[in-house]
């Protein structure tokens, strides 16, 4: 019998060679099954082989490095300079709860048999035990908040959108990942599509509504690809059916998008310009109807919350942050990769244990935390605790759990000026503080880079800040003071060095 | 971006036939167009607004709306690099200027000859193995010079 080698077909894992990988190994006899990834990217592309003993790794995988691989007899686990030994056993999968990605990188992502052989189809099945009424409790009960990053309790919003009066109502689910530093839904798509379908089909039965749509980037054509094919095979298998269908909608680069009011524009086919709440999109959402509208991984999670017990989910995280979260460690960072864990890591744990530091090899001099919108922290605050309340309480927000790390070469006005340039962009247009006033912003910061009147720009890109900040319909316009005044804050000497810039 | 149809009057009233019956079907249709044209043809968007009952105007500002809607024809290429901040701490920006430089062209612009147009995205999701990037929709990690290089020369 062949040996069955698993190589993913994740993005990331593509973007590093793993199709040539997966082709250098077809001439031997083996039995290839594409995966999603693990979440160790600096290990992609990761192959793992399965032996008596289990499943072993080797990584980085070259294609050029399979012949040799295969004269060491990998084929067997055997040894070479590639070999990483057991996956699990790899510290930053060990240190790891994970609950939502448990079957990422480890399943054909495109197998329902594999898929239930892990678990999968269980949290349906229970829910339909329950009732929609108790499922719905158990979703309250154990304390899973959205994860795109609002942090709203997902089963205080299904009540309300199961409550609210209509003749049909929907579930949409927000795959407009726009923020850098972010992939979590990207491979949670690519490698374990079945647990959202799953996940939404609870959710439309515990709410009573009859349709969902999956709004998916356009950024991201393996997720939308691979999520396609896994709603034919749901439909086919019954994890879809029984009076709940789903279909994915593609989005068009715009991400403003990623806020729910202006997804639910764009999926009615208007511009995507946000709208004022209230009525919630519970109450009033798509088309008019009562609409849930969650992340992906708040979807993803409800399944093995279900499988598993509320309380068990809830025994994990931190204050009023329960349950897992899949931190995503990305930029200029030496163990880039999905790390899921209870909340209550320091940010410090974080950045230092589990990514390694730099990738530089550099000191770290800042970390932005949840996407363009979250704030610059310095290695000052790196005790701050991951969770909703300890960030805001730090000026800043956890979002969808993005960690972009930079080194001492960052320039912090540039990174203020970029947050506001960004906001020029992918405003919306709808209120004026945000389409005014990154325009203006970005203009006061030029004139602080130039050195002119740098004590008037400071204070009033400030008072700028302040008026966004309050003033903006959504959280684009009304966050992007926090990348902006973090760096004034935390790293007030790069706003004042005009001669070295011009210099540079 | 290869084979993309010349612009087709009955090819475009069928493509906004198949999709007009869904629900919120603007940007379906729009996807669909471009696809079959390469980009949404200006000719096509009083067709759309028939169609979906709603004024040219209000499809002309949903069209404008998107980045990913273009109102001229791509190059026969398309290079995509992130300028997100994930990838600005791996040295983006310097990327960026670089691509820019080597094919004479700024954001949005595309090669004299046709061959390659050049677009910035913010995020691939690629963040952990930045600066990222995209050609024809191939994703491309850990780029520096000689990976610029590499893409452009598959390119011609």
């Amino acid at each position: 019998m062949s040996t069955r080698i698993y190589v993913p077909r994740d993005a990331a894992a593509l973007a590093l060679g793993a199709d040539a990988v997966a082709a250098a190994l077809a001439d031997a006899d083996v039995q290839i099954v594409r995966t999603g990834s693990r979440g160790l990217f600096w290990l992609e592309p990761m192959v793992e082989v399965a032996t008596a003993g289990g499943r072993v790794a080797y990584g980085p995988v070259r294609a050029t490095d399979v012949p040799a691989l295969l004269a060491a007899g990998m084929l067997r686990g055997g040894d070479h300079a590639l070999r990483l030994g057991r996956p699990e056993k790899l510290p930053f999968l060990a240190k790891q709860t994970r609950v939502t990605f448990a079957r990422c990188g480890v399943i054909d992502p495109l197998s329902i048999e594999d898929y239930r052989a892990h678990g999968g189809g269980v949290g349906l099945a229970k829910a339909r035990e329950l009732g929609p009424a108790v499922t719905i409790a158990e979703v309250t009960e154990s304390g899973l908040r959205g994860r795109g990053g609002a942090g709203f309790p997902t089963g205080i919003k299904w009540k309300t959108t199961a409550d609210a009066p209509g003749e049909r109502k929907y579930i949409v689910c927000n795959a407009d990942e726009g923020d850098s530093g972010t992939y979590a839904d990207r491979m949670l798509m690519e490698g374990d599509p079945f647990a959202l379908i799953e996940g939404m089909a609870i959710a439309g039965f515990a709410t009573g509504a009859g349709k969902g749509y999956v709004y998916t980037r356009s950024e991201y054509p393996h997720a939308i690809a691979t999520f396609d094919a896994a709603l034919k095979i749901a439909r086919r298998e019954g994890l879809l059916g029984d009076g709940f269908d789903i279909e994915q909608r593609v989005g068009a680069g715009a991400y403003v998008c990623g806020e729910e009011t202006s997804l639910l524009e764009s999926l009615e086919g208007k511009r995507g310009q946000v709208r004022a709440k209230p009525p919630l999109p519970a109450h009033h959402g798509l088309f008019g109807m009562p609409t849930v509208v969650n992340n992906v991984i708040s979807l993803a999670s409800v399944p093995a919350i279900l499988a598993q017990g509320a309380a068990h989910y809830k025994a994990m995280g931190f204050g009023r942050s329960r349950g897992t979260m899949p931190i995503q460690l990305a930029g200029n960072v030496r163990h880039g990769g999905l790390f899921e864990a209870g909340f209550g890591l320091t940010l410090g744990e974080i950045v230092s244990e589990i990514g390694g530091g730099t990738a530089s090899g550099r000191p770290v001099r800042a970390v932005q935390v949840g996407g363009p919108l979250g704030a610059y922290f310095p290695p000052a605050l790196f005790d701050t605790p991951f969770d909703y309340e300890s960030f805001a309480a730090k000026d800043g927000l956890i979002g969808h759990g993005g960690v972009v790390v930079f080194d001492d070469t960052v320039d912090m006005v540039r990174q203020a000026r970029f947050a506001m340039e960004f906001c020029t962009v992918e405003s919306c247009g709808k209120c004026t503080p945000c389409r005014i006033g990154s325009v203006r912003g970005q203009e006061v910061i030029d004139k602080i880079m130039a050195g002119t009147n740098v004590d008037k720009n400071l204070a009033l890109l400030t008072d700028l800040c302040h008026t966004m900040k309050f003033g903006s319909l959504c959280a684009l316009g009304g966050f992007i003071p926090y990348p902006v005044m973090s760096a004034l804050t935390h790293f007030p000497e790069d706003f004042r060095r005009p001669l070295h810039r011009a210099a540079a | 971006m290869a084979d993309q149809e010349p612009w087709s009057r009955e090819r475009a009233a069928a493509i906004i036939a198949a999709e007009a019956g869904r629900e919120g079907a603007a940007l379906p249709i729009l996807h669909a167009l471009q696809a079959e044209f390469g980009f949404v043809p200006r000719e096509a968007i009083p067709m759309i607004a028939a169609a979906l009952n709603i004024t040219r105007a209000e499809m002309h500002g949903v069209v404008t709306f998107y980045h990913d809607f273009r109102d001229h024809a791509p190059g026969r290429h398309v290079l995509r690099l992130c300028r997100a901040e994930a990838c600005q701490a791996m040295g983006g920006d310097a990327l960026g200027a670089y691509a820019r430089d080597c094919l004479g062209v700024d954001w949005h612009g595309t090669t004299a000859d046709g061959a390659v147009t050049l677009e910035p995205v913010f995020c691939l999701g690629l963040c952990a193995i930045g600066p990222a990037g995209m050609l024809d929709g191939k994703p491309l990690g850990r780029l520096d010079v000689a990976g610029v290089d590499a893409a452009l020369a598959d390119a011609v």
